[in-house]
């Protein structure tokens, strides 16, 4: 990496370079939106199209695990802004401090999806030959992390949903590769993000970033915050519409 | 003998960016823009033999009507492959990462690209899709069709689909980073003095395409991204069987694949921009609405992409929206028509190969562009859809408009590139060659279309046979169209005339530079004071102060 | 019948003549704009040409009235024809109440029509002349389409979705059929024949079965009529396995047991090709259920029974254990 300041070849000023840097961080978050975008769309229009059965999957989802995840990421965007700041201002001990959160609020992040995702697993909720959107209901004992009280709401709901659609399994894995296709995308983005981050760490810890040129503290903030946004909008998409408890 | 401008310029230069370091480290490892423009170069021409090769199988096994050369799986394979090549490695990166990547640079002024390194990258991007996809190609090969549609490429398909749609997505990365490099470029790295409206047209034309490349791009990327899912992991997103919806595959994919054709004309569009004022010797006429143009096609071309679906049963209100937007976009490309040839009028016209090229395109961009006319209607479109019409609709805009900008933008520039000229006479047979051969091969198809001819056919009905023979002649013509500039012009890099800084002269900035151009572009940053393709201003060039054309006077506005 | 114009197909629906109407409307204005523009630029590229090598042109920024015009001229133009293909678009779209209706099954690579009296055909569709006729269109497997030329008609037929397409036949006589929505590997071949016919005709038509005496002969030409033969290649190069010989011998399954290919097997084999897959194939033949009669079953089983004494193919017979089909990513 370069050192403190230096300027590339290719541009003329520090300023001229800066600018650059941030539009191009700009631009390639524009091609996100729509990477993330097409994934949404196909989303919502089958959410439309097979209303019982998506119901019934957000039903599956963890509300709990969700919104913690959800304030996670938020104080995550909060100590990254912080190390941005810290680097504006020429705080040198602080920036390798609000790296370090941001990447230990990372690591719960994926921790807490780890937890959901090996419970799906277990659920038989993967798209896959083994796929059963009624396994809990139909097998209580082999689904002992859900309270008796949920899985009989559950059961409840998904008599409901089978009335309105005959083919709801089928329909309730659909709903599921959505699932795992967005939070999986995002949590790859998450982990280049992390990525990211440690490489930031490496530098603030060598003392590279200064008020005159912290580019890289700012643009790695711009894609950890947009990773951040695109969980806002998963979040209410895949657990909050349609709850019925 | 061409009426040009004698430049007595006996040797090259001492210190160019060719000779700057040797070895294959230097090239592989390189960061300068325009040798990365030479290893796209060398990549992209590799892909057009490719997708040539298996265009020449299509022909051949075309003259008879029962199919004698191929078997149907093999005719399949060889007309997929045959797009997925052309299109993906071929048509789409070809100007801009070739002529773009040299010469943005150098047209506003800079030293190199905003982030050369991740123009390197994409290079590197682009190989490795592009292995995988050759992948696909040698372990049996792939039969969906460019267009991937589903179920057919997720579930019934019995070829090398997976390597095929990974190597596309991987591919499209290289595009996608190519965009934004320009962009960021275009905006911050401008000369001083180099004002938006000061930019030569082949910087707008490419700001334009970025826009496309990058908002585009990552759509097909989603989509081939879940087609890839449903086929390796039997996600239902596409499949009608697990209750997904294939028109819903559809409008995803021609999301990009639409505004992807104006990836592939608007480069070539602004090479013709730079080539007619430079060979008239005149100004571009209406420079602010060619660029307005550009930018229009850019919008409104992501409006449209349902006109590929108006026989798919979609709601009549949607296929009329689509309809009319079609026509809409068809507007800004006639204004740049009608512009360009308004340029001639009153310039001092020659007839170098660059312009042949350039008349070249006017004639079959104008014909492939109202041919989109029939389509675009939706009571035309009904007969004519999924015709031979449509094959020879989109070749007469990729290959006689594209490929023609890309052969005149890589003649005019190739001085500049190489420090020497190629051989002028054997240039001007050649383009001639290509236009015959081009026109032979391809106007047939029209009649075949409207006869009711269905394309992707690998046998047919008898009675389509005489055209489609004509269609097979005309094709091995324009082979060697294609074959003797690829000779000639590697010839020349090593052996052509030296050509000095300005052979043409052209006014752009890349021509105050020596030829080859150093590293480094520009030894003192340039400091832009004239208008683009202004002739009479320009005592440099060494031509006439006046014209002996002043037709009208010179008009303030615009 | 070549029509007169060698450039169009035959005129038969009600549609053609708009549609031809249509495009010749919006071929002439396009000639009329290519001539235009190529004798502009021809005439421009002569007598501008340049007569010394340091000459330069005049200086013309340009001219905002002529942008404005061949803006806007084109523009209506265009809008023109929008307008007219709207219209005909719109009339296609919308069936009107008195049709007589056919349902369309395509799958690869066939065509199955039912009339609606339930009379079935295969790759055949006979219709009555000058009534509104309605194709109902559903797809077995991927997305294929129903194609007419001479009508001047087409409609995707789409799995999981049904649908429907209208015309009126004007002419007698027969008309090619196309798949015209790519497919697999016999897209091409996947077409037929539209035969219109006088009411009359058509009603004795709809009335008689028709049949062969000879059951082999019968049985042979369902064989190729039912597109059999697409698969059921005589040297064993197909999709499916080879016919000859098979009578009476054992056969080797994908599960490792064998049977002896009896009448009976191959009546199942018609009806519910799934339930036997012979070792070395895919599971890909589609069943004629409701496709065939009885009788049509007793003829295509005389038929192969036929096929004893033809030469059984060294890889690719149904009887000796035939090579491993390659799975494809």
């Amino acid at each position: 990496m370069h050192r403190t300041g230096e300027l590339y070849g290719q541009f003329k000023t520090l300023e001229q370079q800066k600018e650059s840097a941030s539009l191009g961080m700009w631009i390639f978050l524009i091609t996100e939106v729509m990477f993330f975008g097409g994934i949404m769309l196909a989303y919502a229009l089958n959410r439309h199209v097979y209303f019982p059965a998506f119901a019934a999957g957000s039903n599956t989802l963890s509300l709990k695990l969700g919104g913690f995840n959800t304030v996670v990421l938020l104080a995550s965007s909060f100590t990254m802004a912080m190390a941005v700041w810290s680097s504006q201002v020429g705080k040198k001990t602080l920036i390798p401090i609000f790296l370090l959160l941001t990447i230990t609020l990372g690591f719960v992040f994926f921790g807490v999806k780890y937890v959901e995702y090996s419970q799906k697993f277990h659920h038989h909720l993967v798209p896959g030959k083994k796929f059963d959107i009624f396994f809990c209901v139909n097998n209580p004992a082999s689904c002992p992390d859900v309270a008796p009280d949920e899985l009989m709401e559950e059961a409840k709901l998904l008599d409901e949903a089978k009335a309105a659609d005959p083919d709801l399994n089928s329909h309730a894995q659909l709903y599921y590769s959505a699932y795992f296709g967005m939070t999986g995308l995002h949590a790859l983005h998450m982990v280049i993000g992390a990525g990211l981050l440690f490489w930031l760490l490496k530098g603030s810890l060598a003392g590279r970033f200064t008020p005159q040129w912290n580019t890289p503290v700012d643009i790695v903030g711009l894609y950890w915050h947009f990773v951040d946004i695109v969980w806002i909008y998963l979040f209410p998409l895949l657990y909050l519409i349609d709850r019925h408890k | 003998m061409s009426i040009t401008a004698a430049v007595p310029a006996k040797t090259l230069p001492q210190h160019h960016y060719l000779n700057a370091t040797y070895g294959i480290r230097s090239w592989l490892l390189t960061v300068d823009h325009k040798r990365i423009a030479l290893l796209y170069l060398a990549s992209v021409t590799f892909f057009f033999f490719i997708g040539g090769f298996f265009a020449m199988m299509i022909r051949l096994h075309l003259l008879t009507p029962s199919g004698y050369l191929l078997s149907a799986d093999t005719y399949n394979r060889m007309f997929t492959m045959h797009g997925v090549a052309m299109i993906f490695f071929f048509l789409i990166p070809s100007i801009p990462a070739v002529l773009g990547n040299f010469f943005i640079p150098l047209m506003i002024g800079a030293k190199d690209l905003a982030f050369p390194k991740i123009n390197l990258l994409s290079w590197y991007i682009y190989v490795i899709g592009g292995a995988f996809t050759l992948y696909s190609m040698i372990s049996g090969g792939l039969d969906t069709g460019w267009t991937f549609y589903t179920p057919l490429s997720t579930v019934y398909s019995n070829s090398a689909v997976a390597p095929a749609v990974i190597g596309v997505f991987i591919t499209g990365f290289s595009s996608i980073l190519t965009g934004l490099n320009f962009l960021v470029t275009i905006h911050t790295m401008r000369a001083p003095g180099m004002t938006w409206f000061r930019l030569p047209m082949f910087v707008w034309a490419h700001y334009a395409t970025s826009i496309v490349m990058i908002l585009g791009t990552p759509v097909i990327a989603i989509t081939l991204a879940l087609a890839g899912m449903e086929r390796l992991f039997g996600l239902g997103f596409f499949n009608p069987a697990m209750g997904g919806d294939p028109i819903l595959f559809q409008h995803l994919f021609w999301f990009y694949s639409h505004p992807a054709v104006y990836i592939m004309i608007l480069p070539a569009m602004g090479v013709i921009s730079e080539l007619i004022p430079t060979f008239a010797r005149k100004q571009l006429f209406g420079y602010h609405f060619v660029a307005a143009a550009s930018l229009a096609i850019a919008v409104i071309g992501f409006l449209v992409w349902a006109h590929h679906m108006f026989v798919t049963g979609q709601s009549t209100y949607a296929a009329l929206a689509f309809s009319f937007l079609t026509f809409l976009v068809a507007i800004p490309s006639a204004v740049k028509t009608f512009n360009w040839v308004a340029t001639l009028y009153g310039g001092s016209i020659s007839f170098d190969t660059p312009m042949l090229y350039a008349f070249g395109f006017l004639g079959l961009f104008l014909i492939g562009g109202l041919t989109g006319l029939f389509l675009g209607c939706l009571g035309t479109d009904i007969h004519i859809h999924d015709t031979y019409f449509v094959v020879a609709h989109f070749h007469y805009i990729m290959v006689g408009g594209a490929v023609m900008g890309y052969l005149g933008g890589l003649h005019f520039w190739w001085p500049k590139m190489t420090g020497r000229m190629y051989p002028e006479w054997l240039a001007r047979v050649s383009a001639l060659i290509l236009f015959v051969g081009f026109n032979l091969t391809f106007f047939p198809q029209f009649l075949l279309g409207y006869l009711g001819m269905p394309r992707r056919y690998h046998v047919y009905p008898p009675e389509f046979q005489v055209y489609n023979v004509m269609s097979t002649a005309g094709a091995s013509i324009l082979a060697i169209g294609y074959l003797l500039p690829m000779i000639y012009l590697t010839w020349s890099a090593f052996y052509g005339r030296v050509a000095g800084d300005n052979p043409w002269p052209a006014t752009g900035l890349e021509w105050k530079t020596q030829s080859p151009p150093l590293t480094e572009n520009f030894e003192v940053t340039p400091i832009v004071t004239w208008e683009p393709y202004d002739f009479h201003h320009r005592p440099d060039l060494g031509l006439d102060p006046v014209s002996t054309h002043e037709i009208m006077p010179a008009h303030g506005d615009d | 019948m070549p029509s007169p114009l060698p450039f169009f197909p035959e005129q038969a629906s009600s549609f053609a003549g708009h549609v031809d109407a249509l495009f010749s409307y919006i071929l002439v204005t396009s000639i009329f704009f290519t001539v235009l523009v190529t004798l502009l630029t021809l005439f421009a590229a002569f007598r501008f040409r340049r007569k010394s090598a340091s000459e330069i042109g005049a200086e013309i920024h340009g001219n905002t009235a002529l942008e404005i015009g061949w803006t806007l001229i084109p523009l209506i133009l265009a809008l023109g024809m929008f307008a007219w293909g709207a219209v005909i678009y719109v009339h296609y779209r919308t069936a009107p109440k008195d049709t007589l209706d056919i349902y369309v099954v395509g799958k690869q690579w066939m065509w199955k029509l039912q009339q609606p009296t339930g009379r079935k055909e295969i790759n055949e569709l006979h219709i009555p002349v000058n009534r509104n006729i309605k194709l109902i269109l559903g797809s077995e497997d991927v997305i294929h389409n129903f194609y007419v030329p001479a009508f001047r008609v087409k409609m995707d037929v789409v799995p999981g979705r049904y649908n429907t397409m209208w015309f009126r036949p004007t002419k007698v006589g027969k008309y090619h059929f196309f798949c015209s929505q790519y497919c697999g590997t016999n897209h091409a071949v996947m077409g037929g024949w539209v035969t219109v016919m006088d009411p009359a005709e058509y009603a004795a038509w709809l009335a008689d079965e028709g049949g062969d005496v000879n059951p082999v002969s019968a049985g042979e030409k369902l064989f190729t009529q039912l597109a059999c033969t697409t698969c059921h290649v005589p040297n064993g190069t197909g999709r499916g396995p080879s016919l000859n010989g098979v009578y009476g011998a054992h056969v080797l399954l994908a599960d490792g047991s064998t049977v002896t290919a009896d009448e009976s097997y191959i009546r199942e084999s018609i009806l519910q090709p799934k339930a036997k897959i012979v070792a070395g194939y895919q599971p890909v033949m589609p069943t004629f259920q409701g496709l065939v009669s009885e009788e049509q079953i007793l003829n295509l089983t005389a038929y192969i029974k036929s096929l004893q004494t033809q030469p059984v193919p060294a890889k690719g017979a149904g009887v000796a254990p035939a090579s491993s089909g390659k799975k494809s990513l």
